[in-house]
């Protein structure tokens, strides 16, 4: 006789799991990585309804040779390509150079955004100088591309007397109202839907501004995330919805952000925005489709969201050890490459660029971040100072300081 | 009996909930596989299973609202926030929810949700990473509040905070995480397993909610406070060299009238001290209270020495704490009157 069959089974609860874990294979084998140059290029006024399959494709114009090929080349000059790299190493160069500063005491805390230099770097090149961007921590590229002083930065790292934002807040938190940098909040999400309110203000004025927002694919679950989807659909705001899928979110896998179902480009659908997935390792990728949104924004039509694929190479931040949770050294075997490495690939397959070029860049940049460092460190460190007054802390709360922080002041003796 | 961290103790509260009763569950960002980017869960998503401890996506007040849906199916939920900085987010469900849910029922449904967050200063986290935002929850009715100063509290507590059928906000003072706070800034910090008095019991054990302790007996001042100030409370009377009574309030709702009144009566005099900024802040209850109850009995002003009512500073934290020097200055002068 058979066993009798239940009538109702036990339910179960999905808690997802990423593939590896410390100690296994690292292995990407599954992730379906298309060959550049097959994504189709869409008019900039096509309606979101007639392009819903590239929220599901992936934007690639640099080839496994370092050519450039499909719809997406943006065919950018020499001198564009050459300042783009120049920015990325840049950046890594800065990243190192503070981490290391922070390992040696100088500095509490710092988050480098290795692997990911192109999406802030190619972005800022493909929009206006007075485009507002609403970045999240890992878009330092937004300042250098925009050649913000790195001793400038280095000082508010530093949170030393030559610190803009007066030892404040944390380092790496920059804000300048001239770079058209919004101050950073490390509250996740919240600059999401303060870029659309940016952008919605600008379209009240009748300015040509266009404002552009940065988020990680985990930070996704936030509420600020969904309300700034409706709010920039619903208004058709001039907006470039970025959203950097680095795959891990400190610990957590893609997964538990939702990645096991969909894309995070196909979150727009819903809301009737157009979305493009992007490889954010390929600058000509990352600034094609940046420019193709910034147009649309320009011409009335309203925000893209840009899903950048990428991959967190790095730590999350100093206080963070990935070893612990993923495979170590992963990053180093992500099929789409490194973004500095491809586009010196394709630099040198222009025919407009050499190893022996590279190596004196490298040199340079090594030299001008060095030469930064130094002169920061002359404003002082964390560690020793010297800093500015502990007066400035009173300052800035309210316009005009009001009695009870005057006199809270003097008690504090500052 | 081991001696613990605070981080210990309060994984081994968890531990033994989760062993008890199939109705626990821990839940927050990074609390799984990772135990924590304070490691407080370390080790038991491995022990208990992936249902009942488990990451979740970074959103607080998916987080809360998912609590309070379980609790009304009969979970008892740990929540943690990663930072209680980043409680606002789920402030709604927190606040006009959870709280709320036993009365606007008719107590058919209720929400027993445990909240962690760390809270406090003095890790270099400036703005957004030091906030001491308990009041606030004070303020709302049904919520009720409860802050650890040691080891042995944070596990004794927090079994009751879960065993607690009302949601209860549990702050950890994170600068005591890994070792006791001397008071001072400037000295290096002594693990807790070299200090006799943070042993903690195996298994199960409650610390009633609702009851304070007294951490020092004197009779020249009452000192009322909780968290990390406890310990810079206990530097400063050493310092000033004044017989104080140290109030630990343990929890801030409710609030142990009863050893506050029996204390400033003793003394005739009261000094308050709290991390979060002043205005609004905890201490202007406690003031108000020691004024309602023991007013023939004081003889000098009641002090509250505070954080400053501006956003925490991260290159001038020390000047921004309420250190032992600021609350001996308050000493002496409610001494002078
Ligand atoms: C509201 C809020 N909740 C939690 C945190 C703690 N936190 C800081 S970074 C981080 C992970 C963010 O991951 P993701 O959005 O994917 O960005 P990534 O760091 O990968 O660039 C978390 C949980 C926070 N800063 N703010």
């Amino acid at each position: 006789m058979d066993a009798p069959v239940p009538v109702r089974a036990p339910l179960s609860l999905h808690v997802p799991e990423p593939p590896q874990r410390p100690g296994s294979e690292i292995d990407f084998s599954t992730l379906a990585v298309p060959p550049a140059g097959t994504a189709r290029r869409p008019d900039t006024d096509c309606p979101a309804a007639d392009m819903t399959d590239l929220a599901y494709d992936l934007v690639r114009v640099l080839d496994d040779q370092g050519h450039a090929v499909g719809p997406w080349d943006p065919a950018l000059s020499p001198d564009t390509l050459m300042r783009g790299l120049r920015s990325m190493m840049m950046v890594r160069a800065y990243d190192e150079r503070m981490q290391r500063a922070q390992r040696q005491g100088k500095t509490s805390f710092y988050m480098k955004c290795t692997g990911e230099e192109a999406i802030a770097v190619a972005q800022a090149m493909a929009v206006d100088r007075g485009d507002m961007l609403f970045p999240t921590y890992r878009q330092q590229g937004l300042l250098i591309a925009r050649d913000w002083p790195l001793v400038n930065m280095m000082c508010q790292v530093f949170s030393n007397a030559g610190d803009r934002l007066k030892g404040r807040q944390m380092p790496v938190f920059y804000s300048s109202k001239e770079a058209g940098f919004f101050s950073i909040s490390g509250n996740l999400g919240t600059q999401y839907s303060q870029a659309v309110g940016w952008a919605m203000a600008s379209a009240i004025k009748g300015d040509t501004r266009i404002a552009a927002a940065w988020i990680g694919e985990g930070a996704t679950a936030e509420g600020d995330f969904h309300h700034a989807l409706t709010f920039a659909s619903v208004y058709r705001a001039p907006v470039i919805l970025n959203l950097v899928n680095n795959h891990w979110a400190i610990s957590s896998f893609h997964g538990i952000a939702g990645g096991e179902r969909t894309t995070f480009a196909a979150r727009g659908l819903g809301y009737g925005i157009p979305s493009l997935r992007v490889d954010g390792n390929d600058f000509l990728a990352v600034f094609a489709a940046t420019r193709w949104a910034a147009a649309r924004a320009r011409a009335n039509l309203g925000p893209t969201l840009i899903e950048l694929f990428t991959y967190r190479a790095a730590a999350h931040s100093t206080s963070d050890d990935p070893a612990k949770y993923r495979p170590e050294n992963a990053g180093a075997h992500w099929p789409l490459g490194d973004p500095i490495d491809r586009l010196r690939q394709h630099l040198i397959a222009l025919g407009i660029w050499s190893e022996a070029r590279q190596e004196d860049l490298a040199r340079e940049v090594a030299e001008v971040v060095q030469a930064a460092g130094k002169e920061a460190e002359s404003h002082g460190t964390l560690d020793k100072g010297p800093f500015q007054s502990a007066r400035t802390m009173f300052e800035d709360v309210y316009k005009t300081m009001p009695w009870h922080l005057e006199r809270q002041r003097q008690q504090a003796g500052v | 009996m081991a001696t613990m961290t605070m981080v210990q103790a309060l994984n081994a509260a968890m531990d033994v909930m989760l062993t008890r009763s199939g109705d626990v569950v821990v839940l927050g960002e990074d609390v799984g596989y990772f135990g924590g980017v304070f490691r407080c869960t370390d080790g038991l998503q491995r022990k208990h299973g992936r249902s009942r401890v488990f990451d979740t996506p970074i959103t607080e007040a998916g987080i809360m609202g998912i609590a309070v849906g379980m609790a009304a199916y009969g979970l008892r939920p740990v929540a943690e926030m990663q930072f209680a900085d980043y409680i606002y987010p789920a402030c709604d469900q927190l606040i006009s929810e959870a709280a709320r849910l036993r009365y606007r029922s008719g107590g058919e449904f209720t929400a027993p949700v445990t909240v962690r967050a760390p809270y406090g200063g003095g890790i270099f986290g400036g703005q957004t990473h030091s906030q001491s935002p308990e009041a606030i929850f004070t303020h709302v009715a049904g919520l009720k509040t409860v802050i650890p100063s040691t080891p042995y509290d944070a596990k004794g507590l927090l079994i009751s905070a879960i065993e607690d059928d009302d949601p209860v906000m549990f702050f950890e003072p994170k600068r005591l995480y890994n070792g006791p706070f001397e008071g001072y800034h400037d000295r290096p910090v002594v693990p807790w397993a070299k200090h006799p008095a943070s042993a903690v019991p195996d298994g199960h054990y409650a610390i009633p909610l609702g009851k304070a302790a007294t951490v020092r007996s004197g009779t020249a001042v009452t000192i009322l406070a909780y968290g990390t100030m406890v310990h810079v409370a206990l530097a400063a009377a050493r310092d000033a060299q004044v017989d104080a009574d140290i109030i630990d309030l343990r929890t801030l709702v409710p609030v142990d009238i009863e050893a506050i009144e029996t204390s400033v009566r003793k003394t005739g005099r009261c000094v308050i001290v709290h991390e979060a900024t002043r205005t609004g802040g905890f201490g202007s209850e406690l003031s108000a209270l020691v004024q309602e109850h023991c007013f023939h009995h004081l003889e000098a002003p009641i002090e509250r020495v505070t954080g400053w009512d501006t956003p925490y500073p991260h290159a001038f934290e020390w000047e921004y704490f309420p250190g032992p020097a600021r609350i001996a200055e308050a000493l002496r002068r409610v001494m002078e009157e």
